[in-house]
């Protein structure tokens, strides 16, 4: 098991230094002149073209490609990601500051999404052809049709019209004052849990119908164990599997993609970042937002696998 | 507080049957997307206390499928019962409230399955699987609970029990995993145990271990056995009485020796003649239950048998019979049963009424057509926790074959018989060593050598249901190697040569539109015999051909296998578990262990004088289809396991079995020699 972590651990360096390759010689391929478009904003100004070579010369973007990448890379491999071209501050500053939020609405969901998915998607594979099973899977559809904006939106449009309230407009962080925190957060992670939990209900439920289908579950009956423990010992350990690969794939895609939700909700986090640098052609920021994904992204994955060692002995002694 | 006073069974009535389980004109029915499938039409038996009763049929007969009628474990809602009592001790189980029937389950009746491999939790530590039932039915404390289960692994004869209590099933083999289900069945120790088909899944050596363990536990602790199985030599090692079903009936009844001695129906007979025996002179051919049971959608209205018969009358074909009592506790369904028994099976046309010796074949011995030296074939396998390992599934392998010769290759699984084929068929790579074919080295061939050696040498796979394309009609199985070899101008060519081929291995011409899945297993199994023999090749490489097939489906593709060697003058080799098969089949045979062959020798000095203890081991360990002979037989029940490939013994591979071994086998590697004349064994005792 050791071996087996460390060698994940190992397999990570390589993708991570292609997302860093990829992404900083794309970005470069984009039309548009950050410089410019810092200066000049769009188009209006008009700046002597010497201040854009100053400009360019003073962020190394003269340089050759090769040198400017090396540059970065060094400065990656010793924690410095660089300088916001458009803010002047560091990334891991700009980064930093909208973290907690994005990852405390990530957690929020994800927590949302399996207490929901967990027992309704069970509940919908044992009742699977009755009423209940049918309202589940309404409900679950339902939450996969209709856009986390908007019904981000109608939470909103909701709370101003029943109780004449909106959440507050500004971050305070969970251990300053965790009530007011959550009187924030909790809307936009129910908006994006409530999709987040379709997609892993479905997932329980058709997974938990696979594996009532196994010997071993007739196993269990035939041991004369009570039904409701054959479903929660022998039935959902075996059927969580799937469904952790789920959930952990969209952790990682809501640190960053909640573009829109964070609009809604008017939410200072990773996905307005990520917006705002690249309408700026801010090289430096994206890059580090890049990064910082795919790190998630490979993390996380690490994680799920150990969780699956965990869960399923099979994979442990193979 | 005042407990609740227990709901009254009538217990008077209850003790005064001498019955445990009494079944009586069981229905059930499963409902399906194509209509009403009747699985069980009236079958009545009974067991004693204490009683090994067989159950025996086909797959598709019912008797799975009653047996978990018993335990209320249907599928649902598709299968229910629609008739009938199953009385226990006198109760009724079909009219039990559930919370009634699941304190039954585990406590009174325990069920053993087939499939040890998928029926434990494979995330469950073996301990808590074990203990569950004691929890749950006899309220034990957990210390307690793990001390019986420490106990019933010891019973079961599982090494280090207390180890083995917070380990998971996949660092259990096949048999120790029976083991396991065998002690979670005897945990609460139940009246009645049901075993659905307990040794199918494993080696000849594990399955004789198995029964036997049964066998003694169930007279040691007084439990009366339901054995479940197609198998009539597990029959015959085991039952006090027999059960024989068919297509969803009974048709006889009575006591082991006495069916086996003389059986009063003519599907009985058809199984006895159909099974290749051991203990009996190998015969010209198999002799076979012709055609297919029937679809139980639409059965027919007479006896459910009577289209397979040749002992058929216009009678049977209108009235269904009825189990009757036709002699002292005996019951057949067959209107001839009397008769049967007067005049026996030969009188009444069921078996040829003289035997044919097997023709000796004309065997050149010259160049042969393949020819093995030194065969290794290693796999490479990184683990989590081994860095690297080699697994030597075949390791020094020497061996030839005739033009129009079938060698027999046996052994357990994990020996390496497979691999040999594959790699003979250059699936595999092989490590070291030369395979000469037609005179020509094919080890390292490439390219347009190597298509055109894979013309030639063909392959039959064991499992018809996964071997075949689901998406892909008959035709275009069979069809598909010819074009892709261009052996056929065009699809028109090579679909007309198609159903050529399909009426060759006995099928019709117009199944060629259809899809695997709507033929039988024996049918696709010919699909996969036609699917070679498009090729025109010399040789097949047929990997547990038979396996996967119901007894009497199998003598019919045995016999399809021997008319195509005479006529194509095909050469086989015949890669099975089975030593009854492969001593019908083969010339030759080579027998392997742990990836080294034990021996090698011409059938019938193998099969009547085994030199090699592994060879002798594994030929006591069959059970023979005749209580009387079994009753008298004195086998040897081989210990132990089959050590892990990852990690072979030193020395001889087998003297941790061995009953002849000493210490002299652990340090030697025995080579293989000629003991006799063509008779090779590879054992330093001989």
């Amino acid at each position: 098991m050791l071996r087996y972590t460390f060698n994940r651990l190992l397999m990570m360096i390589p993708t991570l230094l292609g997302v860093a390759i990829l992404v900083f010689f794309l970005l470069r391929l984009m039309p548009g002149d950050p410089v410019a478009m810092m200066l000049m904003g769009d188009g209006g100004a008009n700046v002597p073209p010497h201040v854009l070579v100053e400009e360019r010369a003073r962020l190394g973007l003269d340089k050759p490609m090769y040198v400017q990448f090396l540059k970065w890379f060094g400065g990656v491999m010793q924690g410095d990601f660089g300088y916001s071209m458009w803010t002047g501050k560091s990334v891991i500053y700009e980064i930093g500051i909208r973290l907690e939020l994005s990852m405390q609405v990530a957690v929020m969901a994800t927590i949302l999404a399996i207490l929901l998915a967990l027992p309704l998607g069970t509940l919908s594979a044992i009742y699977k052809d009755t009423w209940i099973d049918h309202s589940i899977r309404m409900f679950s559809i339902a939450g996969l049709a209709v856009p986390s904006f908007w019904l981000g939106m109608i939470i909103i449009l909701l709370l101003l019209s029943n109780f004449a309230w909106i959440p507050p407009l500004t971050f305070t962080p969970f251990f300053e004052d965790p009530w007011l925190n959550l009187s924030q957060l909790i809307w936009p992670a129910i908006a994006v849990g409530y999709r987040y939990s379709s997609v892993a209900t479905r997932m329980m439920r058709s997974s938990i119908l696979e594996v009532m289908q196994e010997d071993y579950i007739r196993t269990a009956r035939a041991k004369g164990v009570y039904e409701r423990l054959v479903i929660a010992r022998h039935a959902m350990r075996n059927a969580m599997l799937p469904v952790v690969t789920v959930i952990g794939l969209e952790f990682a895609f809501l640190i960053g993609g909640l573009v829109v939700t964070e609009q809604v909700f008017n939410l200072n986090g990773i996905g307005k970042l990520f917006v705002q640098a690249v309408a700026r052609g801010d090289y430096t920021l994206i890059q580090g937002l890049v990064l910082l994904v795919a790190v998630f992204f490979v993390l996380i994955n690490f994680f799920i696998d150990l969780l699956y060692g965990l869960l399923d002995p099979r994979i442990r002694y193979r | 507080m005042d407990l609740p006073v227990a709901t009254p069974v009538a217990p008077s009535l209850a003790t005064s049957s001498p019955w445990l389980l009494e079944v009586e004109d069981l229905h059930v029915h499963f409902v399906t997307s194509s209509g009403v499938v009747r699985a069980v039409e009236g079958i009545s038996y009974k067991v004693k206390a204490g009683e090994v009763v067989a159950l025996v049929g086909e797959s598709g007969c019912g008797k799975s499928v009653s047996s978990l009628a018993i335990m209320r474990l249907l599928a649902k809602p598709a299968g229910r019962v629609v008739g009938g009592r199953i009385l226990f001790e006198g109760r009724n189980l079909l009219e039990l409230p559930d919370e009634q029937m699941r304190e039954i389950r585990g406590r009174d009746i325990s069920m053993i399955f087939q499939e040890p491999m998928t029926s434990l939790n494979p995330v469950l530590t073996i301990g808590f699987q074990i203990t569950e039932p004691l929890l749950i039915h006899l309220g034990m404390t957990m210390e307690a609970a793990r001390r019986r289960a420490v106990e019933l692994l010891k019973m079961v004869g599982l090494p280090d029990p207390a180890r083995r209590l917070d380990q998971y099933t996949p660092q259990f083999s096949g048999g120790m995993r029976q083991r396991v289900m065998i002690a979670i069945g005897l945990a609460c120790n139940p009246k009645l145990i049901i075993a659905d088909e307990p040794t199918t899944a494993l080696d000849v050596t594990i399955q004789a271990q198995i029964l036997k363990l049964m066998k003694d536990l169930s007279r040691d602790l007084n439990i009366a056995l339901v054995v479940i199985t197609h198998n009539l030599g597990v029959v015959a090692r085991y039952a006090d009485r027999v059960n024989v079903m068919y297509a969803a009936r009974m048709a006889e009844q009575g006591s082991a020796t006495d069916v086996f001695a003389s059986p009063m129906h003519p599907y009985t007979t058809g199984l006895l003649r159909s099974v290749p025996r051991l203990d009996q002179p190998r015969g010209r051919r198999l002799e076979t239950i012709e055609g297919l049971p029937p679809n139980l959608l639409e059965a027919p209205p007479g006896c459910r048998f009577a289209p397979r018969c040749p002992a058929r009358q216009d009678a049977c074909i209108r009235v269904l019979p009825e189990l009757e009592l036709v002699a002292p506790h005996r019951y057949s369904a067959c209107i001839r049963a009397r008769e049967l028994a007067r005049v026996g099976p030969t009188g009444l046309g069921l078996q040829s009424a003289t035997f044919e010796r097997p023709q000796p074949k004309a065997l050149t011995r010259g160049e042969p057509l393949l020819d093995v030296q030194g065969l290794k074939t290693y796999f490479d396998v990184s683990s989590g926790l081994k860095r690297h390992a080699v697994v030597r599934a075949v390791d020094g392998l020497s061996f030839d074959i005739q033009r129009g010769e079938t060698v027999g290759l046996v052994g357990e699984s994990g020996c390496g018989k497979t691999t040999v084929g594959r790699t003979l068929l250059r699936l595999e790579n092989a490590t070291a060593g030369k395979i000469m074919f037609d005179g020509k080295d094919v080890t390292a061939i490439s390219g347009d050598t190597l298509k055109s050696y894979r013309r030639q040498i063909q392959v039959i796979f064991q499992d018809p249901y996964s071997s075949l394309n689901p998406r892909m009609t008959i035709g275009q199985i069979i069809a598909e190697p010819m074009l892709v070899y261009k052996l056929q101008p065009n699809r028109a060519a090579a679909k007309a040569k198609a159903a050529e081929l399909l009426t060759q291995v006995g099928l019709f011409e117009y199944m060629i539109e259809r899809y695997p899945h709507e033929l039988s297993g024996g049918q696709r199994q010919r699909v996969g015999i036609a699917r070679a023999l498009a090729m025109k090749p010399s040789f097949i490489v047929c990997d547990e051909p038979v396996s996967a097939l119901d007894v009497s489906i199998q003598a019919q593709i045995i016999n399809l296998l021997e008319d195509l060697q005479q006529k194509f003058g095909l050469t086989y080799l015949f890669i099975a578990h089975d030593l009854a098969v492969v001593r019908h089949i083969s010339d030759r045979v080579v027998v392997m262990y742990l990836g080294k062959v034990m021996e090698i020798a011409d059938r019938d000095a193998l099969y009547a004088d085994p030199l090699h203890p592994y060879t002798q081991a594994l030929l006591d360990a069959v059970p023979v289809p005749d209580p009387a002979l079994e009753v008298s037989r004195r086998y040897k029940v081989l210990s132990g396991e089959v050590p892990s490939p990852l990690n072979p013994p030193r020395g001889c591979v087998f003297h941790t079995r061995c009953p002849l071994a000493d210490d002299e086998c652990k340090m030697n590697i025995p080579e293989l020699r000629e003991v006799r004349p063509r008779h090779y064994a590879a054992c330093i005792k001989l």
